[in-house]
């Protein structure tokens, strides 16, 4: 018996296979090298690989290379590389803000060493010895890794193979944050327990969507359904699996109860890298999943999809009028964008794919943005994360306070920010579609949100700085250009979105 | 001619830009950089109004458009028409004269102020010439972000509350019109086989079903009725007017207000003409509630600054009235309303503002017989509160003159009802000059001290305006008469034949 040697286009995977190799690497890397040169090779490492991988993509990706690969288990079709791209430049931008060492005293936002039990005299010794954390980095490198695989699966192996190479480091780098080692243990414990009950669901889902139609390839797939019309309800029950799967890993409601604790309780580094590379990469996932594999049962799962919308726009805003830690009130807030983001699945349209990809260019950014500045504020315990200690930051810091208050203007959709325009596309796909129901739903959610967006305004802005509050602590160059970066993309996205509009909306198809 | 219209739409936001700039490298002022910019504007502003073709029966002249994001058919497309000019006038008066009188109130942080008022005017005059639907959301929206900032960095102890409660009636309002114009953007696109955001084309080229166009048109007016405080949606103008300082009420009443109204003749005529039609006697009735009820309540008012922004919401009732109207002497009688009551708020805010910022309270009660110690503050407010209240020879009783005629051709009961406003309107303004500047002097009233000639100066062109435009409306009412015959037409209205010519033909 002769076994066939699988096709693998290496120009196609050529991105993934270089973050995976330098993952690898890393790990070497850990071994290898000495304490003393350790943190300063794993960072360039990871920044050069993720930078080489961004380069060949764009390489690849504008020679109209599209085409399944590797035996049809991979598309590298337009929506892919779009989304690898934004998960590659998110994760290059988290990846500066993570190797900011300025704005702790005490070194870097990890802990010295993880598994030390918190407020032990352990813990006080390793502080003490001046131990440094290298293990974020090829943790970060398989996440980033996993996500390319998860964004450009065309077979539910694969997507589940992705999803668990991007999820599993990202419950250690949960774990790992300097300050409040508790609460950051609490998320890590809490994301995986939850991330790994939803992986058997969404495994179970796929073993039943398997049942139902024999196959696991996306477009095999998407046949069997359209061929078969006997026992529709296992179907159902095969998609709603999946779909509970892969919205708990977006942190839609009623799935959503893990992202303030874990958004809260990481570094926040660590969190500005979930918030945006990780969130696209889920919303990536669930577009593969549901505009290829299950796009012809949409009539069926669009109602769920409605709902889970509604739910998440509603639940996201108004939760988060209650919150007085910033850090939780960007959480609710990154709840309530998945909500506005999911509007974009009324219509399984390419506008409604181009609009999806659009958004999740801009947040990406302006999350990164937000969170790298909410590490700045800091006073001796830590960052300051109680709202009520941001009073009159406009004074102290103008420039901080201005920034941080035109990426709340961006969430809250305010024009001549990319957070309007996103908005603004999805609301015209959704229309199109017939959502106009979801589309009222998102304005009444986008008014409720501006009330907590603008409060931190107002107390940035408008009162008088208390004489022991927190400092705006100066980062190095680095974070600063990262910040920098993210402005300028948001404001410019804000004005002239029109290339990159006509950009995804030339790449917003599907291969199958 | 269409570059002369960039230069126009730019000057304001290169000054916003420039005050900062030339501060730091070259040491020019904000008062300096921000008065240059707003004269230029002016100038410009003028400029464009005496090249204007008022023989012309055009939408729009000095067209100036080029492609903006291209995918969804929106276009950055500005153009002047008749009543849009006024406004862009009124504008490019009121931001110098505003800047000018702020200063001399040693505004803190002169800077950011200066900016602000530049990046409102900026974004009005883009409101005022917008010829796309999507350029005139997206500064109907982002000018409340500098207003926003006006109340709550520059005004007085509740400013926070107040601005907050500004923005959100604002972005409410926003958001429903934003609905409205999704939908309204999608039925375009499915008759037009093409997405487009053209003011004209939209409203020649699309028909709608009665539904829809009702739901559409609710979508525009609830937004605008917000803006040009309607009652019931007027509850956050008073609130606004009390915290806010001078300079930025009277942007905030005289500008930014007349958007609302602007846009009712703008956009929602002409989208929704049938709808308009409709809704009229409903929205008539609800204006004759505004003039009603905001006199009453300027009445009770203690406090000067929410009086003035009652007597606005009472105003307001007028403009509408005569859009509503549907009647050609009732929208050109609105269109010159606009204009004269920003002058007439510059007056009474800029006036009223000497008074305030000298003894810090804004309670009528705390003065008393001011004639005798500020005899030249005395003298303008009374004309500034004769002009708000429609005394004949100022242009405010043109125009109310004109909306009320407008008004009467078709619906006689409410024009009747309405009338009783300008008795209203006599009794508030005339009693608040009574208990302020007449009567026994209050213990403290030698503190104030009277208007200085640096103070004068900027009050001088609003009240020559508001003199002239009350003897000689004409420059107005040419500009924009090209402009209401096109509303006119739009709506498909006829002005219904004299009732007392017939009246006099049958006696005959």
């Amino acid at each position: 018996m002769r076994i066939p040697t699988p096709i693998i286009e290496y120009a196609l995977i050529l991105p993934m296979l270089i973050v995976f190799g330098a993952a690898v690497l890393s790990v070497g890397f850990e071994a290898f090298i000495s304490n003393k040169y350790r943190r300063q090779s794993q960072v360039l490492l990871t920044v050069s690989a993720l930078a080489l991988a961004l380069i060949a993509l764009i390489i690849v990706g504008n020679t109209n290379a599209r085409s399944l690969a590797v035996e049809g288990t991979i598309a590298f079709d337009g929506p892919g590389v779009f989304m690898q791209f934004i998960i590659l430049l998110s994760s290059i931008l988290a990846t500066l803000i993570m190797a900011e060492r300025r704005v702790d005293p005490a070194g870097d936002a990890f802990a010295p060493r993880a598994s030390a039990v918190a407020g032990s005299e352990d813990e006080v010794i390793v502080t003490k010895m001046g131990l440094v954390q290298t293990e974020v980095w090829p943790l970060l490198l398989f996440s980033v890794s996993g996500m390319l695989l998860f964004v450009s699966a065309n077979d539910f192996l694969v997507l589940f193979v992705g999803l668990e190479v991007m999820s599993l480091p990202l419950y250690l780098l949960a774990a790992m944050a300097r300050r409040r080692r508790l609460l950051s243990q609490e998320a890590a414990l809490k994301y995986f327990l939850l991330g790994a009950f939803a992986s058997a669901i969404l495994l179970f889902g796929i073993a039943l969507t398997y049942a139902y139609t024999g196959e696991l390839n996306f477009g095999a797939v998407s046949a069997g359904i359209s061929a078969n019309n006997n026992a529709a309800g296992l179907l159902t029950v095969a998609v709603g699996l999946v779909a509970v799967g892969l919205l708990f890993k977006v942190g839609a409601v009623p799935f959503h109860q893990w992202v303030p604790d874990v958004y809260t309780g990481s570094a926040t580094v660590v969190t500005a890298f979930m918030a945006s590379a990780v969130k696209v990469a889920a919303i990536g996932g669930l577009l593969r999943a549901f505009f290829v594999a299950y796009g012809g049962y949409a009539w069926d799962w669009r109602p769920l999809f409605w709902a889970v919308a509604i739910l998440t726009m509603l639940v996201g805003s108004i939760v988060a009028l209650s919150q007085i830690d910033v850090k939780r009130m960007l959480a609710y807030s990154s709840i309530a964008n998945g909500g506005f983001i999911l509007i974009g699945f009324a219509s399984t349209s390419r506008a409604g794919t181009a609009a999806i990809l659009f958004y999740l260019l801009t947040y990406s950014l302006a999350t990164i943005g937000a969170f790298a500045l909410v590490t700045l504020v800091r006073d001796p315990s830590g960052e300051a994360n109680n709202i009520t200690r941001w009073k009159g930051l406009g004074k102290k810091s103008p420039l901080m306070a201005g920034l941080f208050g035109f990426y709340l203007l961006s969430f809250a959709g305010i024009p001549l920010t990319s957070g309007f325009v996103a908005k603004f596309t999805i609301f015209v796909a959704a229309v199109a579609g017939g959502a106009l129901p979801l589309v009222l739903v998102g304005v009444v959610a986008s008014v409720i949100a501006a009330f907590f967006y603008i409060r931190i305004i107002i107390l940035m802005f408008f009162s008088d700085p208390d004489p022991d509050g927190p400092v705006v602590v100066v980062p190095s160059k680095i974070t600063a250009g990262a910040i920098a970066f993210t402005s300028v993309a948001s404001a410019v996205l804000g004005v002239f979105p029109q290339w990159v509009i006509d950009y995804v909306s030339s790449v917003s198809v599907f291969l199958r | 001619m269409s570059l002369l219209l960039l230069a126009l739409v730019l000057t304001p936001f290169v000054g916003a830009l420039l005050i900062p700039v030339a501060n730091k490298y070259f040491k020019w002022s904000a008062k300096f950089t921000g008065l240059a910019s707003a004269i230029v504007t002016l100038l410009l502003a003028l400029a464009i109004a005496i090249s204007f073709d008022r023989n012309s029966s055009s939408l729009t002249q000095f067209d100036f458009k080029v492609s903006w994001i291209d995918v969804f058919g929106i276009s950055f497309h500005v153009g002047v028409t008749g009543i849009g000019l006024v406004l862009v006038l009124l504008t490019a008066v009121l931001t110098p004269i505003v800047l000018w009188a702020d200063f001399y109130a040693a505004v803190k942080r002169p800077i950011l102020y200066t900016s602000l008022i530049l990046l409102l005017a900026g974004s009005a005059n883009l409101i005022f010439l917008a010829r796309d639907l999507f350029l005139f959301y997206v500064f109907f929206e982002a000018m409340l972000i500098p207003v926003f900032f006006l109340i709550g960095i520059f005004g007085g102890a509740n400013r926070a509350k107040a601005a907050m409660k500004f923005l959100i009636y604002g972005l409410a309002g926003g958001l429903i019109m934003l609905a409205a114009i999704v939908a309204l953007t999608l039925i375009a696109t499915t008759q037009l086989q093409r997405s487009t955001f053209d003011i004209a084309t939209l409203s020649q080229s699309i028909s709608l079903t009665p539904m829809q166009e009702m739901w559409l048109f609710l979508g525009f007016f609830i937004a605008f009725a917000i803006k040009a405080p309607m009652v019931p949606l007027h509850t956050w103008l008073p609130d606004t007017a009390e915290q806010a300082t001078p300079g930025t009420s009277t942007m905030l009443i005289g500008v930014l207000d007349k958007i609302g109204t602007f846009g009712m003749i703008a956009l929602v005529l002409p989208l929704f003409p049938n709808a308009s039609a409709q809704l009229a006697p409903w929205i008539i009735g609800l204006a004759v509630v505004s003039v009603i009820y905001g006199a009453i309540l300027a009445i009770g008012q203690k406090d000067m600054r929410r009086l003035f922004a009652y007597t606005s919401i009472s105003h307001f009732g007028f403009i509408v009235m005569g859009i509503f109207a549907f009647t050609t002497i009732g929208i050109a009688g609105a269109t010159l309303y606009m204009v004269a009551h920003g002058l007439s708020t510059a007056a009474l805010f800029l006036v009223g503002g000497h008074l305030i910022k000298q003894r810090e309270t804004a309670l009528i009660a705390d003065y008393g017989g001011l004639t005798k110690v500020a005899p030249v503050m005395a003298g303008f407010f009374l004309m500034a509160a004769l002009s708000a209240l429609a005394l004949p020879g100022m242009a405010g009783f043109v125009s109310e003159f004109m909306v009320l005629t407008g008004v009467y051709q078709r619906y006689q009961a409410a024009a009747i009802v309405a009338t009783l406003g300008i008795i209203l309107a006599a009794i508030y303004m005339l009693w608040l000059y009574q208990r302020v500047f007449t009567g026994p002097e209050n213990e403290k009233s030698n503190l104030i001290k009277d208007l200085s000639s640096k103070e004068v100066i900027p009050l001088v062109p609003v009240f020559a305006l508001l003199i002239l435009l009350g003897f000689w409306p004409q420059p107005v009412l040419t500009t924009i008469e090209k402009s209401v015959a096109n509303v006119m037409q739009q709506v498909d209205s006829v002005d219904p034949a004299p009732i007392f010519a017939i009246e006099n033909k049958e006696q005959n």
